[in-house]
């Protein structure tokens, strides 16, 4: 690891992986290298339920930009949502 | 040196080798054919993890004539694709360091045990390898020489230090006992030119015998031919770098 900049938040939901939907258990975010995207670190989320092995995962890789917006874009859904009563 | 008019041949397989604490990990084992003896190198994997491209580059030292032995540092967060595996490594903070000096150091021993070794084995890595071969190679005696290639990680601030990397690399510098070859790409982040520089600076203090070359137009994993930050020029001269270093001091 390189940067060593992660977090875990307990998370409740359910995530769709390489081998079909599974409940998820956690999120690990990062600010490292990525797997995929083109840059040199990313902002890097991974839904993962440990409990069923490293294989139960949903990834994504953004960059700061994006992950920025997706922040900003969730909370203002969530926003609406709870000003509508839901 | 590859030639036209020479035999050659290799083997690689993954394999198993004691590690840290006598555990029983995976490695990947590449070999020339023939009787030897042959030189070893000990290739310390990256973040991304036990992955294609440190298979690919223990087959190239196999090629070039070492024994070479890739030990699965991740081997204890279970199984799966390398990345799933390195994530689920990345979202622990990575491996605590005595673990990854005790696997370095297992796969040393395996090496140099082999009965066509010659008796000098060699360490190499890139990213957290660099950094992990760095620290083994000041902490266990045996390594003839080290290749760091941008290690993050060497020199690291005090609010930086946690369980699992409880001493800045740097520290262990007084205790290095082999040469040192650098490779760094000065548009990096990690490390940077400055800690490249301050590793440098250690390393002339202790009278350390050291080689470091830093390319421009190059940043992080610049030899990673299957990523974006591929610089072909550079990468082709850090390569013949590493070999001309690990002849001088291996055969």
């Amino acid at each position: 690891m390189c940067t060593m900049i992660v977090e875990k938040v307990k998370v409740d939901g359910s995530g769709k992986g390489t081998s079909g939907w599974f409940e998820l258990e956690q999120a690990n975010v990062s600010y490292d290298h990525p797997f995929h995207a083109a840059l040199e670190h990313a902002l890097n989320i991974d839904f993962v339920n440990e409990s069923q092995g490293p294989s139960a995962r949903v990834a994504v890789e953004l960059s700061e930009q994006a992950a920025r917006a997706l922040v900003r874009t969730i909370l203002e859904v969530l926003d609406r949502a709870s000003a509508e009563g839901h | 040196m590859v030639r036209t008019d020479k035999y050659e041949g290799l083997l690689a397989e993954t394999s198993a080798m004691p590690g840290a604490h006598g555990d029983w990990i995976n490695a990947y084992l590449a070999r020339p054919l023939g009787p030897g003896p042959f030189p070893g190198m000990v290739l310390a994997h990256h973040m991304p993890g036990w992955d294609e491209w440190y298979r690919e580059v223990t087959i190239k030292f196999a090629l070039h004539g070492y024994i070479t032995l890739t030990p699965n540092l991740h081997f204890r967060a279970g199984h799966g694709t390398p990345e799933d595996v390195a994530a689920k490594v990345r979202g622990e903070g990575g491996i605590p360091d005595d673990q990854a000096v005790g696997d370095l150091t297992g796969a040393l021993q395996y090496v140099r045990a082999l009965l066509d070794s010659n008796g000098k084995v060699g360490i190499f890595g890139t990213c957290s390898g660099g950094r992990h071969a760095y620290l083994t190679v000041c902490r266990v005696p045996g390594f003839e020489a080290v290749v760091d290639c941008w290690g993050g990680g060497v020199v690291m601030a005090p609010e930086q230090l946690n369980p699992k990397t409880p001493v800045s690399p740097l520290e262990y510098t007084k205790d290095l006992a082999c040469p040192i070859l650098g490779i760094f790409g000065n548009e990096d982040k990690s490390p940077t030119p400055e800690q490249v520089d301050q590793h440098e600076a250690e390393l002339k203090k202790h009278g350390k015998n050291y080689e470091f070359h830093r390319y421009d137009g190059a940043g992080h994993g610049f030899f990673y031919h299957n990523r974006p930050n591929y610089r072909q020029a550079q990468a082709v001269d850090g390569w013949e770098k590493v070999f001309t270093f690990l002849e001088k001091y291996l055969s």
